[in-house]
């Protein structure tokens, strides 16, 4: 099984309020030098089948028409490799 | 016989019932509508209420948008039926591209639930000609996603058409009903599309219909006098 993810963001141009919301707390939390923030969403797919070009077309077909907003917002999909090594927090 | 005008129910929708009322109001018959049906049950127009359908997820109006009731009046709408879009209704409009733009957070982040003054700037829509274009009105407004948002292009070619259908009144006390009250770009409270039949507007007409409720004045009433006299007449 293949696991795609859709980034979402805000266009550069649209106003992010609860992005300026978290930055403006950074610095009480005591978190100083990040000058902005935009939230955005991601979504993670666990594909069923092979992941071939068809597939990923309906992935984009789906982010564009559904998962994004493209009045507001841009989108990016990438494939997650299967034996990506997992970075412990 | 009188028109007939459908009311939408999504899953958390909340102003049906207030919608439905202000229908009869006017001296039309409200017809429930639900979201799940294809059929409209031949109404001669259609109002999406407010409320938040699917809780709102993923974007306000994003998932009502793909019900199949709303297949069928985006393609209707596109054919000339009047749809009116309220609140959340506004929202699934334009989710379904059928007024341009978008909705998002309110600047100031906070739900905001008040007795708001608007202008009316076209009373050439199927929903507005009872009012006088230029028209002050005062009719509540309660929501957090009401930041009306799009390109300055789409802004330009709205107010060069005259599709600017209610602007906030921005000048004056916030505590009066005044003021710009999400950061709506030009002051842009509600919309319609180029043919007249589709509008959206975030404040909310079927709560200001009656005497001595909410308001307590009947700014709204207008909405539903000016598209049951346009479907009578017709």
């Amino acid at each position: 099984m293949a696991r795609v993810v859709v980034d979402v963001m805000l266009k550069p141009e649209i106003l992010d309020p609860q992005g300026q919301a978290v930055q403006r707390a950074l610095p009480r939390l005591g978190f100083e030098g990040i000058s902005d923030v935009r939230q955005g969403k991601r979504f993670e797919l666990e594909v069923d089948g092979p992941l071939d070009e068809a597939a990923l077309a309906r992935i984009h077909e789906m982010a564009e028409t559904f998962l994004a907003n493209t009045v507001i917002e841009d989108f990016v999909v990438k494939v997650e490799e299967a034996e990506a090594v997992k970075v412990e927090s | 016989m009188t028109a007939r005008i459908g009311v939408v129910t999504f899953p958390g929708t909340l102003d049906d019932r207030d919608t439905q009322r202000a229908v009869r109001l006017a001296g039309a018959e409200a017809v429930p509508l639900w979201h799940r049906d294809k059929d409209l049950k031949q109404v001669d127009a259609v109002v999406l209420p407010g409320g938040f359908s699917y809780g709102d997820y993923l974007r306000a109006g994003a998932i009502s948008r793909f019900s199949p009731l709303m297949e069928t009046v985006i393609d209707q709408a596109k054919a000339g039926l009047p749809v009116l879009g309220i609140c959340n209704g506004f929202q699934v409009l334009t989710e379904s591209h059928l007024l341009p733009g978008a909705m998002l957070r309110n600047n100031h982040l906070h739900f905001i639930c008040r007795d708001q003054k608007l202008r009316v700037e076209s009373d050439r829509t199927a929903w507005t000609a009872d009012y006088t274009a230029g028209q002050e009105i005062s009719i509540p407004l309660k929501n957090i996603d009401g930041r009306y948002v799009a390109d300055e292009r789409t802004l330009d070619m709205l107010e060069a058409e005259g599709r600017v259908a209610f602007r906030y009144l921005a000048r004056g006390e916030a505590a009066d009903g005044y003021g710009n009250p999400n950061g709506s770009l030009r002051d842009i409270a509600g919309i319609t599309n180029e043919a007249g039949n589709v509008v959206g507007l975030m404040p909310h007409p079927e709560h200001a219909v009656e005497p001595g409720i909410g308001t307590g004045r009947t700014d709204g009433l207008g909405f539903f006098t000016s598209i049951l006299k346009k479907l009578v007449n017709v």
